[in-house]
């Protein structure tokens, strides 16, 4: 037995062994391992140069300079002719930014002759005081004739001068701040009555022209009742044609007709169903502009395709051995659908729907063609009423010039990230939640 | 009630030894299978008797799962199939369309060759029959009908502690006889079982032959199997198909022992197949 082995001859016996390049084959795997490597590098360097730029340019957007003013809420500058018991126009329209210049020159020292002085003053916080005092006094008449503690918004230029972001080393005639509010601003600061405070405002203003005043509220309202009618539209819609197609169609000329426009339908450009949205939501139709239900409407047609696609690779993934088991027990065709194979693609279903609507939620082109790109100041109520998206103010600030609408863009894109973060999120944890094994 | 199954375990012994052709519970007459343009079974005329163990066997692809599921019209669902000639369960043509096919199904149930049960609980799985049938009123009847499934498919001892956990965590026979019980749960006249032990290991499948013998009491029994040790264990009558034809069909001992066709002996010994 052992000689055999041992036999040098009987080793050679064997059949050579052909050469079939056994280092070429290792050198090829190690090469395809790198090229791999290499591609998700590019990949995650992007990732992160992206999220680098927008972390970096958008997280001064979360806090604006606020400056602490002791308003003195004089009646003399607010009803000048006492007659607010009858006209309640008088406290509507009273020159409200007068008492915070007043405050901040008697806190600076500027003299109330000093007009020049004065007028950089005012400068120095935002118009939007105006709108601040107003609810204050408007809610609580009988605040007038006292002193207020009351954290104003700086406006725009003082803000970014505060964080920052102006070069204030070149001469004063080149920069937006002068050297006298730089030097107003260094004397707040060293007070504690100028300070960062957390933004809320660019969650509870609508648009606006001054930055400071600007935020995002009106897109948030408008993207959540786009989504709400995408979802309640395209869900039931496409679960249902899902179901007709992949269950009880027969498989025929028409059906497959069907199959390859559904697929064509996901990859049209979505541009492409705004224009649908403009020609029959609004001038056939005749919907309102702006409103967030056509934009709703026309998202819904184009995540119809993706959810439909993605249902019916969930009912497919279904055994068909749960099929027959409930066929072989006399379930009906419909019993057998909706006890068994619906939920238990329940969980396809519900990622593609989530990643459908996360799709959705960051379209701009097809909304700009409805006229979604609008200057709305007010919250809409209703999904009539006119409104933006989220995506669309991104694009509107994009295009601004100044400094502080800069960081609102990227503060925005991080605020549609985080919405994105948490669908994806959502979608991975109900896959697991409910993946079942059989 | 003990008088009854006494009874019962008498005939089922006689039947055993004489194999007498009991009443004729379903009969196929020239059945005829067509997958799109493709012939499965050319004309099969085949009588299945009530209380009986009827095997079939024959090589793969000579059209004996394809009989079964004619049995219970399983064979509707695949698409392009179409069947001619006349299958009857008690004298009534099952493919007249005055017959309820969800109807048919619950009078003749079906086990499959992979344990399939449902992704839920023992209960749901056994439960689920006669809730959609509407043979269980309230909870209590409902509890006795899967208590007493459960245990007439021998699984009831092994799985009384644990009702409520998934199905899908038993073993591989404890499935297949879940299977079995879903089927019973819903009272049926015969029972199709194609190929249920083809999954299981051999302690299991002794399980389940054990239980098919002790099913023949109360149900009409078909079943498919490639094991031709199982064929002569469990089964008092065997047909024997080739290449979509019924070869032969008789009582199992003879078909074993003495078979009158040359290709049942070839297959039966070996010699093919």
């Amino acid at each position: 037995m052992t000689d055999i082995a041992l036999n040098p001859a009987a080793a050679s016996a064997r059949p050579a062994r052909r050469d079939i390049g056994l280092k070429r084959r290792y050198a090829a795997e190690r090469r395809f391992k790198l090229y791999g490597i290499a591609a998700i590098a590019i990949g995650i360097f992007f990732l992160i140069a992206l999220l680098f730029s927008v972390f970096s340019n958008g997280y001064t957007a979360f806090w604006q300079t606020e400056v602490n003013l002791a308003i003195n809420l004089d009646p003399k500058i607010i009803d000048p002719d006492n007659k607010r018991a009858t006209d309640p126009n008088v406290l509507l329209t009273a020159n409200y930014p007068v008492l915070a210049r007043n405050a901040l020159a008697e806190k600076l020292g500027v003299a109330q002759t000093d007009k020049p002085g004065l007028r950089e003053l005012g400068k120095l916080f935002s118009d939007g005081v105006r709108g601040q005092l107003r609810e204050l006094v408007v809610a609580n008449p009988n605040l007038i004739g006292t002193t207020q503690n009351v954290w104003v918004l700086t406006g725009a230029d003082i803000d970014s001068a505060f964080k920052g972001q102006i070069d204030l080393s070149v001469d004063q005639s080149r920069r937006k701040v002068s050297d006298k509010q730089v030097e107003w601003m260094n004397k707040l600061k060293a007070d504690g009555a100028m300070a960062q405070r957390f933004n809320t405002g660019l969650f509870t203003y609508g648009a606006s022209s001054r930055p400071e005043t600007s935020g995002l509220s009106v897109a948030l309202i408008g993207s959540l009742y786009m989504m709400l009618i995408v979802l309640g539209l395209s869900l039931p819609i496409g679960v249902a044609a899902s179901i007709y197609l992949e269950e009880y169609a027969k498989k025929n000329r028409l059906t497959d007709i069907i199959e390859v426009n559904i697929n064509n339908l996901a990859a049209v450009p979505s541009i492409v169903f705004g224009l649908l949205g403009l020609a029959v939501f609004i001038n056939f139709l005749h919907m309102p502009r702006s409103a967030s239900l056509v934009g709703g409407l026309v998202l819904t047609l184009m995540t119809l395709p993706t959810i439909i696609i993605a249902t019916r690779a969930a009912l497919r993934a279904v055994p068909p051995s749960i099929r027959a088991a409930a066929l072989g027990i006399g379930a009906s065709k419909t019993q057998m659908v909706f006890h068994h194979v619906l939920p238990l693609a329940a969980p396809g279903i519900l990622t593609g729907t989530i990643i459908g609507l996360a799709h959705a939620l960051g379209e701009t082109a097809p909304l700009l063609l409805i006229g979604m790109v609008a200057f709305v100041a007010n919250n809409p109520v209703t999904p009539l009423d006119p409104s933006t998206a989220l995506p669309v103010q991104i694009y509107m600030w994009a295009n601004e010039a100044e400094r502080a609408f800069v960081e609102r863009t990227s503060g925005a894109i991080i605020v549609l990230l985080l919405f994105l973060a948490v669908m994806n999120i959502t979608a991975i944890l109900l896959r697991r939640r409910f993946e079942r094994r059989w | 009630m003990n008088l009854m199954t006494e009874r019962n375990l008498e005939k089922a012994v006689n039947d055993k030894m004489s194999a007498q052709p009991n009443a004729i519970k379903m009969q196929g007459k020239d059945v005829t299978v067509h997958y799109g343009d493709k012939q499965a079974l050319f004309g099969v005329s085949l009588d299945v008797p009530e209380k009986m163990v009827t095997a079939l066997i024959g090589p793969s692809g000579c059209g004996k799962s394809t009989f079964l599921r004619s049995l219970n019209r399983m064979n509707d669902t695949i698409e392009g199939c179409k069947i001619g000639g006349k299958i009857t369960l008690d004298d009534e043509d099952i493919y007249n369309p005055k017959i309820d096919v969800v109807e048919l199904r619950a009078r003749v149930g079906m086990v499959f060759q992979k344990p399939n049960p449902f992704p839920k609980s023992i209960f749901e799985n056994v439960a689920y029959g006669p809730r959609i049938h509407g043979l269980a009123k309230g909870r209590h009847e409902l509890d006795e009908i899967v208590e007493k499934s459960l245990r007439r498919a021998s699984l009831f001892d092994e799985v009384k502690d644990r009702l409520h956990e998934a199905g899908t965590g038993l073993s591989g026979g404890q499935q297949q006889r879940l299977c079995i019980a879903r089927a019973i749960a819903v009272s049926p006249e015969v029972i199709l079982m194609d190929e249920p032990c083809s999954a299981l290991d051999p302690i299991a499948t002794a399980k389940v032959e054990e239980l098919i013998d002790e099913l023949r009491e109360n149900y009409t029994i078909v079943i498919v199997t490639h094991s031709m040790q199982q064929a002569a264990r469990v089964s008092q009558r065997t047909a024997m198909f080739h290449l979509g034809n019924l070869v032969e069909v008789g009582d199992t001992e003879m078909m074993f022992t003495s078979p009158t066709e040359k290709r049942t002996q070839d297959y039966i010994t070996g010699r093919f197949g």
